[in-house]
């Protein structure tokens, strides 16, 4: 294990909820405003964990179940993304797929958790979330399978993802760009953004992640905000990593650019979410295999 | 070793006929029964897990004249473990059936009787060393699950499911009586020994008897589209039984399959092709067929399909890699196929006692008549949780470990430059991802609709866990996912020798990269050590915040309504609507709405019912067809005796002149 890696994974877990703090100020800027402060994620969390707590008198233990094993999951996930060329604290071959099941595991306690309430906005939330992630899925795993025929390396996602430098590019750039643009959509799906759904909205009816934890407050809610942020930084820095193909070996410019990559990609969300408005609930799905057919192309064009 | 299997077979048998004999007394034939299922089943676990641990071959020949070969039967690496499978499920099921049954006793003898000889007739399936029998065997086993599935005969949708699975199950035998009859021309004899000869014998004859073994055996196994009995015949049985159908004997025809393999290899690629897409189309159909049931079981019973394609592809990915010489690639295959019989027989066997346990407390299959059980029956609900996450593939749990094995052999064939390989095993990684991102949708729903939230009818409000012998099985099996989730990398060392057996090469070829993926198996266990340890951590962190704050409890949410029903919960339906809508061209899902009318509606209904597509689509015309054919021959059936006497008498006439 390398003394980056678990620098890495440190800052990872202190720096996730910042990607939400400059998506919002990128909007807020786009709209003329001032926005919020660049650190409100991390005041909303710290506020959460000093609250108490209201359960509903319908829930089990299921409900509480969620909001933990989600965090543990995406936490132990994070720990197989490497960042700026230098491996991820944990890597075997193979890894990228403990990752995905990984995320789907946090998913599913979400959703149980939901539906322990019995509130049908909830269900509701559930049922799209379910949707909208099993057809994510083929996508990301496909594009991974892509980008790691595109960079031959050991099968873990720290060794193909290091590989992914100039020559890479140089070699496949088609096919990697097919790669990112589905992982783009995946990122955007997965982590509840514009054009998939509006985590501003106030609408019951028209959510989809946020109306899943109507019901969960207090630490609960900071677990599953950080958790949040943490998957964001999980897909976000799997994305940066095939767009920053920055591998000099230097580990303060190959870090610093995988960094900037990281923020760019915050102020990309951030443009997105200004410049388009949500998709109707049934296009989603067309843009979710548009995705998928995005990395079937990109594996295409490697298996020529 | 054989000893110890034919002590096995006689304790089910003696307790079979001694349960059937003593049906006068309820109580004392319901107790021989189970418990000779038991101890007979445990017996056969001990033979079949001293031949893995030994890792040895033995046979044992009966000086019984038998035409066309010896009445041979053995144990090798792939007998035992599919006998692990077959034994060890129905020791756990045998015990819950005790308590499930106790309600109804007084006409369980028969029950009990046909449950030991169904486990006689798969064990003798796994171990026959000659093909008659093996034939009867499989016979054996296909009339008693038929007598099972038919236990509740006084109810019409049973008799119809029953008749169902008759159909079914001997069509495809009809296919592996032809199959048998090729290789026993070809090979001299019926006796397994003189057929694994018979190996390079010609390409057109290896992928004939390849066809009629894929339609035979992919009729009990329950290959799209060959699977339409399962999803009847499953949900009728008595929900024991159910689990040993759908977790062992539909496995025996992925054994009675991996079986001839043997004898025919080694394989061209189109073999592996066509195995994969049979898994990709029975996966997907039969996840996507299980998110449209509104009946538990029915549910489980189309998973079981999903699971079986999950195995296809599995063995496809073997194939392809046998036929290249790639063993890397076979081993992840076939190992990862095997590991995938285990794991789905623990978790689908789980699942259905949990919906055994969902009807005997209930009296309903129905998900949308279902709701907070999960307060009420704890137990069954918590093991249901575990089994529905596993049957995810959901670390930290087993389903992970076998489709990491298959992911991982995909991975491998995707990254090699000969297309033949890497295109299925792309599609195939297409089609796991998305099999498993449905299968979670469609076990939220179960799980979900079933268990929590509020009950949706008076039935789910009274609701009470069964007796200890219903719950102990439960809880052995969840413990079972955890422990093979944990434990898989333990297992690769057995599951070299099978693959071993099938590819007629030395285990030795396979126990490297079997090994491999040990090592990869067991970092996966550390990593799922760490995600309940983590869980755990939070819980506690979150335990330790909230001590001494205000824990208060209050309704859901209801955005301000005043009166909110549980009839007002997101239904199974509802639930499911954007994914059905999604793949209705590949369903039948019939709609009866009666909308609201007038100024002062009154009643409005709107109903959904998905029925099976292969069966109406494929079988139905077909058998319009083939009874429109026959009808024709009706004219000979006249009813008057005369008539027929008759045909006796020109028989007879015919015969005579025959004979000069």
């Amino acid at each position: 294990m390398r003394i980056e890696s678990a620098v890495h994974f440190a800052a990872a877990l202190v720096l996730a909820p910042l990607l939400l703090g400059i998506i919002n100020r990128t909007k807020a800027l786009a709209a003329g405003r001032a926005g919020q402060p660049l650190l409100q994620p991390y005041f909303d969390i710290i506020k959460l964990l000093r609250k108490g707590a209201v359960y509903s008198r319908t829930t089990t233990w299921v409900f509480r179940l969620g909001p933990a094993a989600g965090l543990a999951a995406v936490t132990l996930a994070l720990a197989f993304v490497p960042f700026g060329g230098a491996p991820a604290l944990l890597a075997f071959s193979g890894d990228f797929l403990l990752v995905v099941y990984l995320l789907a595991a946090a998913r599913f306690a979400t959703v149980v958790a939901a539906l322990d309430t019995g509130s049908s906005f909830e269900g509701m939330g559930a049922s799209r979330e379910v949707q909208f992630s099993a057809l994510a899925e083929p996508a990301l795993l496909l594009g991974i399978i892509a980008v790691a025929r595109a960079a031959p390396g050991a099968a873990s996602l720290s060794a193909c993802l290091g590989a992914v430098d100039g020559r890479a590019w140089a070699a496949s750039g088609p096919a990697l760009a097919l790669a990112a643009a589905a992982w783009l959509i995946v990122f955007l799906a997965e982590n509840a953004r514009i054009p998939v759904d509006d985590p501003a909205t106030h609408l019951e009816l028209t959510m989809i992640h946020e109306v899943m934890v109507l019901d969960h407050g207090g630490p609960d809610l900071a677990y599953i905000l950080y958790g949040a942020a943490l998957k964001m930084w999980v897909l976000g820095a799997l994305l940066a990593a095939v767009l920053v193909p920055v591998r000099t070996g230097a580990w303060a410019v190959d870090c610093a650019a995988a960094a900037a990559g990281m923020i760019l990609l915050a102020v990309l969300v951030g443009a997105i979410e200004s410049s388009m408005a949500r998709l109707r609930l049934v296009r989603v799905p067309q843009l979710l295999i548009a995705a998928s057919a995005l990395s079937v192309l990109a594996l295409i064009l490697l298996m020529r | 070793m054989m000893d110890c299997f034919l002590l096995a077979c006689a304790v089910l048998l003696c307790g079979g006929a001694g349960a059937a004999l003593l049906r006068a007394f309820p109580a004392a034939s319901a107790g021989l029964g189970a418990g000779s299922a038991v101890l007979g089943a445990l017996l056969g676990l001990a033979s079949a897990i001293e031949c893995l641990r030994l890792n040895g071959s033995y046979e044992r020949s009966f000086p019984w004249d038998m035409p066309f070969g010896s009445l041979t039967i053995g144990m090798d690496g792939l007998s035992a473990f599919f006998c692990l499978v077959i034994f060890g499920l129905a020791a756990l099921t045998a015990v819950y059936g005790f308590g499930y049954l106790r309600r109804e006793r007084g006409r369980t003898g028969l029950a009990w009787c046909w449950f030991n000889v169904l486990v006689l007739g798969m064990a003798l399936v796994a171990v026959a060393r000659n093909g008659l029998l093996f034939l009867i065997a499989w016979e054996v086993m296909s009339l008693s699950s038929f007598f099972l599935v038919a236990h509740e005969a006084e109810k019409p949708e049973v008799r119809k499911a029953a008749w169902t699975y008759l159909v079914a199950t001997h069509i495809g035998a009809a296919f592996v009586l032809a199959m048998f009859v090729l290789l026993g021309t070809a090979a001299g004899s019926l006796d397994f020994e003189d057929m694994a000869s018979l190996k390079g014998a010609g390409r057109e004859f290896a992928a004939l008897i390849f066809a009629l073994a894929v339609i035979g055996f992919g009729t009990k196994a329950g290959f799209f589209p060959l699977h339409v009995w399962l999803p009847e015949a499953h949900p009728a049985a008595p929900s024991h039984v159910s689990a040993l159908l759908s977790g062992a004997m539909i496995k025996t025809g992925l054994y009675a399959l991996l079986r001839c393999l043997s004898f025919v290899g080694p394989p061209e690629p189109w073999w592996g092709w066509l195995l994969i897409g049979i898994g990709i189309v029975s996966g997907l159909f039969g996840v996507v067929s299980a998110l449209a049931q509104h009946d538990l079981k029915r549910l489980l019973a189309y998973h079981s399909v999903e699971n079986i394609g999950i195995a296809a592809l599995g063995l496809g990915l073997g194939l392809l890699g046998w036929s290249a010489g790639n063993w890397t690639l076979a081993a992840l295959g076939f190992a990862g196929a095997l590991l995938h019989v285990l794991n789905h027989a623990v978790f689908k066997g789980l699942l259905f006692l949990c919906a055994g346990s969902v009807l005997h407390a209930t009296g309903t299959r129905a998900i949308e008549r279902l709701g907070g059980l999960s307060a009420r029956m704890p137990v069954t609900a918590f093991t249901f949780f575990v089994g529905a996450a596993a049957i995810c593939g959901l670390p930290p749990l087993n389903g992970f470990a076998s489709e990491f094995l298959i992911y991982l052999g995909a991975f491998k064939g995707v990254m090699l430059a000969d297309a033949g390989i890497a295109v299925p095993a792309a599609a195939l990684v297409a089609a796991l991802a998305l099999i498993g991102g449905l299968a979670a949708a469609c076990f939220a729903k179960a799980f979900g609709v079933v268990f929590l939230g509020e009950g949706r009818s008076e039935d789910a409000a009274r609701a009470r866990e069964g007796p200890l012998a219903m719950r102990g099985p439960m809880l052995a099996l969840a413990a079972a996912c955890v422990a093979i989730g944990l434990g898989a990398f333990a297992l690769m060392p057995f599951l070299a020798p099978a693959v071993g057996i099938i590819t007629g090469t030395p285990a030795e070829l396979f126990a490297q990269p079997l090994a491999e993926a040990g090592r990869l198996l067991l970092v996966i266990a550390l990593a799922s050590a760490a995600l309940i340890l983590a869980t755990a951590l939070a819980a506690l962190l979150r335990a330790r915040l909230l001590r001494g704050r205000a824990v208060t409890r209050a309704a859901t949410w209801d955005c301000g309504y005043a009166a909110p029903t549980a009839r007002m919960q997101y239904t199974g339906s509802s639930f499911a609507q954007p994914l059905l809508d999604l793949f209705r061209p590949f369903l039948r899902v019939r709609t009866e709405l009666r909308p609201p009318e007038g100024l002062f509606p009154k009643k409005a209904s709107f109903a959904t019912h998905a029925d099976d597509a292969a069966r109406e689509r494929i079988f139905a015309p077909i058998f319009a067809f083939v009874d429109s054919l026959f009808s024709r021959l009706r004219w000979v059936q006249e009813g008057r005796v005369h008539v027929y006497v008759l045909y006796i008498a020109l028989t007879l006439l015919a015969l005579l002149v025959f004979a000069l």
